[in-house]
């Protein structure tokens, strides 16, 4: 067993599953998304306000806000581990590792908090 | 004559590794690598490499042969080539070089190590031998014939990576090697091993594994089962 203090849930499984089930989220998100804009080829942003700002689309947008969150966070601490460590890099390599999640982290949490404010916001 | 080209490196001397080129005379035949190499020695007896069965049994004298790791004694000069152009023999890639065509295989070996590669079971010894049904027996087939060349895992890019965490094709196999097997009652805790983001997560479904194993196995089909015996436990 190898323990990972930064992995989403320190666990092997669990990260697979939520890669896998934010996957599924984002990939419905864009078929609603998509199927609106098909649906309505003569779009007004009424209507695009309207779609966006209903309860359904709100609770989807949020959820698919996290999913991607999660599923940021899992593919990148997963590169960071694949290619910045002291392996490649020497001892530059835990250093940078760490920075590199830093701000991975950081980023997703502004997106996630300026998500929410866009979505509420309109 | 066949042209080969054979990786060269002796740490006492050499500086760096280097390509080194041979005119090697096959009389016309398709010979096996191990051949050509053995025909190599008789030209330049410092260049360095293991073999022992020369029959794909033993697994010592797995090799990268024209980019695709395998066996030398069993992988034919034609079809490593393709019938045109030469030979190019380097050692498995990933593993640290000792010298020519010999890796150091002690971090191969520590990852098969870790899955505890024997059976254990708790109940008390019958007196004659643990039984099992020909059915549960069959489960182990495609997993009891690795031999350990360590083609699949020095082949495998997450492997390359991690190779002090990923337990690597080879080793994967072999863990469900024992989890598959009826006889063992150690299951729960062999899973619980391998349940954490490098273990057996680490494999990206590459299937350069299943791409390059001599013995025609499959150690992606075994991750897969093994993640999904997981997935049962943990959902």
């Amino acid at each position: 067993m190898v323990t990972s203090v930064t992995s989403l849930g320190k666990n092997g499984l669990y990260d697979w599953v939520i890669q896998r089930a934010t996957a599924v989220i984002l990939g419905v998100y864009f078929v609603a998304i998509i199927g609106f804009l098909i649906a309505n080829p003569e779009l007004t942003y009424s209507q695009w306000h309207g779609y966006m700002t209903s309860t359904y689309m709100r609770v989807f947008t949020l959820i698919a806000l996290l999913a991607m969150a999660a599923h940021a966070w899992v593919g990148l601490w997963t590169v960071s581990t694949d290619y910045l460590t002291t392996r490649q890099l020497g001892a530059a390599g835990t250093p940078l590792r760490i920075a590199f999640q830093a701000v991975c982290a950081l980023v997703t949490i502004v997106y996630v908090v300026w998500g929410i404010q866009i979505l509420w916001g309109i | 004559m066949l042209q080969v080209s054979i990786y060269r490196y002796n740490p006492d001397t050499d500086t760096e590794p280097y390509m080194k080129e041979y005119q090697i005379d096959t009389g016309g035949k398709d010979l096996m690598v191990l051949d050509v190499l053995s025909l190599a020695k008789e030209q330049d007896s410092t260049i360095a490499y293991r073999r022992s069965c020369r029959e794909g049994v033993c697994g010592s004298d797995g090799m990268n042969i024209n980019g695709k790791n395998g066996l030398a004694c069993i992988t034919p000069v034609s079809e490593a080539t393709g019938g045109k152009g030469k030979l190019v023999l380097r050692p498995l890639p990933g593993l640290p070089v000792v010298r020519d065509l010999v890796v150091d295989m002690t971090m191969f070996y520590n990852q098969y190590e870790k899955i505890k590669p024997y059976l254990v079971n708790n109940t008390p010894v019958p007196p004659i031998e643990r039984l099992q049904d020909p059915e549960d027996r069959d489960k182990l087939d495609g997993l009891y014939e690795c031999i350990l060349c360590a083609c699949c895992s020095s082949s495998c890019p997450s492997f390359w990576w991690n190779p002090e965490k990923f337990i690597g094709p080879a080793g994967l196999l072999q863990a469900y090697r024992f989890i598959a097997d009826t006889r063992d009652t150690m299951t729960e805790q062999r899973l619980s091993d391998l349940d954490d983001p490098f273990s057996l997560f680490r494999c990206r479904g590459i299937m350069n594994c299943v791409n390059v194993c001599p013995k025609g196995l499959n150690p992606t089909k075994a991750i897969g089962h093994i993640r999904n015996q997981l997935l049962q436990q943990g959902t």
